[in-house]
């Protein structure tokens, strides 16, 4: 796979000195799901509004297949779809006029066929005579993104597209994704629901104070950074951890009846094994075991607070 | 040149103007009636003939004129303020189309609705006076110029202000005096002396002279000077907005 945008030493200040963006560099390959998270103010969005020529950045390049945003913005734009954050619509248009208009404006041809199948994908065709303004919040964010498809964008950018939208919405969404994926579009999401990013992403990039803290495989991310706990219930719980356990670093649950164990799942020695034998040692009875791998969201805070496992 | 986009942007402005078509057509038509009611009969009929024509005809060029800057103005103003205050610009600035073609498409359908009222005035001024127009094809020249140039002024409105009041601030300050001062309803000869001079400097007489001269073959001002002016007004509002699509000035953060 070749990288379908490339993003290299990306800056952006605003008035007042604030620097949203700190350098950025970036290479996101054609075909691929992109979630790139980041807690509030961490340049997101920003990030997206410079490469579509929304912001205009301060220094550094953005290359859309090729394509410099700057000195070949129309074959650069006309590649790119933004589902903004904001439910920015013209209330008093028809959602099927709305969607037409998107298709114009990027040049496009009439493609009626192409927007009933879109508006069709989106549940949005019994509302396309609808003026926008009589939706509710999830259908119109279902019109913004049928308004991003209408030009057939090679690289969509989802800027926090579930966000207060319900259950259904988003499983919605995330088929809407997966179908896209599979015709070769590229898509870029940002999102706070960390679920959403360990459901469809390829790959997990994690942006904090305008900086890339990293890009990885998400499966290699969970593998490398995550880390597993083995939860010891007892048959009977005890007041404190019996001190000849206190190699082992547990913690105990709040009523006394679990010990919990921290291990890496990639290390040469889990650990386990003497853990278990320690515990009939001490005379604990086992009532059950469990395991838990900790999740993206645990990464995430983790590299967020700096603590980067 | 992205014609689609052009033509999509026209369209949808366009459809925001069907959509308030009744009001769009009834409000110059009540106005207009009004004018001549109160200046054309209350008024008119104690004034004698300004250079050589009814007082009630002699005021239809200059009505026109006033209802066609303020409409251009608050059309385009309108058009391209409304997406930056419900956010719906986003779509403009992430698509692949220059400043030009966004003009085109905004001030285009600002200047076609500003058209369509002139002629709406026009149809009802000859209720009331009789009227033979001179130069037909210099009037819609004219009008036509008018409407393009206030609508790219309109433009510039839009893209400057920050808030409704903001938007009318121009319209009402600025332009509604000039138009006023710029020969609607008299002639500048009839004017004082020293006054005749100092009017020469609101470019709204150009314009209302030129536009009169097309009705009634005289005017104030040479008609050459008149189109000079006009040119000139549209070639600097179409640089100044050049300028705000090159620096992103209020539209790009």
């Amino acid at each position: 796979m070749s990288a379908i945008l490339s993003i290299t030493d990306l800056r952006k200040s605003y008035e007042g000195g604030f620097e949203a963006l700190k350098g950025v560099n970036l290479e996101i390959e054609a075909g691929e799901i992109l979630a790139l998270l980041g807690p509030n103010g961490a340049g997101k969005t920003t990030l997206i509004s410079t490469v579509c020529g929304i912001t205009t950045a301060t220094s550094g390049s953005v290359k859309v297949d090729g394509h410099c945003i700057l000195d070949d913005f129309r074959a650069a734009r006309s590649l790119i779809g933004l589902v903004p954050q904001e439910i920015n619509l013209e209330p008093f248009e028809k959602v099927i006029n709305s969607v037409r208009f998107s298709r114009g404006l990027f040049g496009k041809a009439k493609n009626e066929p192409l927007i009933e199948d879109i508006l069709r994908k989106l549940s949005l065709w019994d509302k396309r005579n609808s003026q926008i303004k009589e939706l509710s919040g999830g259908m119109k964010r279902r019109v913004l993104i049928a308004k991003a498809l209408a030009h057939e964008p090679r690289v969509l950018f989802l800027d926090e597209p579930t966000a207060g939208v319900d259950v259904e919405l988003r499983k919605d969404m995330w088929d809407v994704v997966q179908e896209l994926k599979e015709q070769g579009v590229t898509i870029i999401l940002t999102t706070h629901y960390i679920e959403e990013a360990e459901a469809i992403a390829d790959r997990v990039g994690v942006i904090a104070a305008g900086e890339i803290l990293l890009v990885k495989d998400k499966d290699e991310l969970m593998t490398q950074l995550g880390k597993k706990q083995l939860c010891v219930h007892l048959s009977a719980p005890v007041s404190e951890i019996p001190a000849s356990l206190a190699p082992h670093a547990l913690e105990m649950s709040s009523d006394g009846a679990a010990l919990i164990y921290t291990y890496d799942t990639k290390a040469e020695r889990t650990g386990i094994t003497a853990l278990l034998n320690d515990v009939a040692a001490a005379g604990l009875v086992l009532a059950d075991v469990s395991t838990r791998q900790s999740s993206l969201e645990d990464i995430f805070v983790g590299l967020v607070s700096g603590e980067k496992s | 040149m992205n014609w689609t986009a052009i033509w999509s942007i026209y369209r949808f402005e366009m459809a925001r103007f069907f959509r308030t078509l009744f009001q769009s057509f009834l409000s110059p038509v009540l106005s207009t009636s009004l004018y001549f009611v109160v200046f054309g009969a209350a008024i008119g009929s104690r004034i004698d003939q300004v250079d050589g024509i009814d007082y009630g005809a002699f005021i239809v060029p200059g009505l026109i004129m006033l209802s066609v800057m303020t409409q251009s103005i608050s059309n385009a103003s309108f058009g391209i303020y409304f997406p930056k205050f419900i956010g719906t610009i986003y779509e403009l600035l992430s698509a692949p189309v220059n400043f030009l073609e966004i003009v085109l498409g905004y001030v285009g359908a600002a200047a076609t609705k500003a058209l369509f009222i002139g002629f709406v005035i026009l149809a009802t001024a000859t209720l009331f006076v009789d009227l033979t127009i001179a130069h037909p094809l210099a009037m819609v020249l004219f009008l036509l110029l008018t409407c393009l140039s206030f609508a790219l002024m309109g433009f510039i409105i839009g893209i400057w202000a920050k808030n409704f009041e903001q938007l009318q601030l121009v319209p009402l300050l600025i332009v509604t005096p000039l138009v006023f001062l710029g020969g609607s309803f008299y002639s500048i000869s009839m004017l004082p002396p020293i006054w005749q001079k100092i009017t020469l400097f609101n470019p709204v007489v150009y314009l209302i002279s030129g536009f009169r001269w097309s009705f009634f073959g005289t005017s104030d001002v040479p008609v050459g000077l008149s189109l000079l002016a006009i040119g000139a007004f549209t070639a600097l509002c179409l640089a100044v907005i050049w300028w705000i699509f090159k620096t992103g000035w209020r539209i790009r953060s």
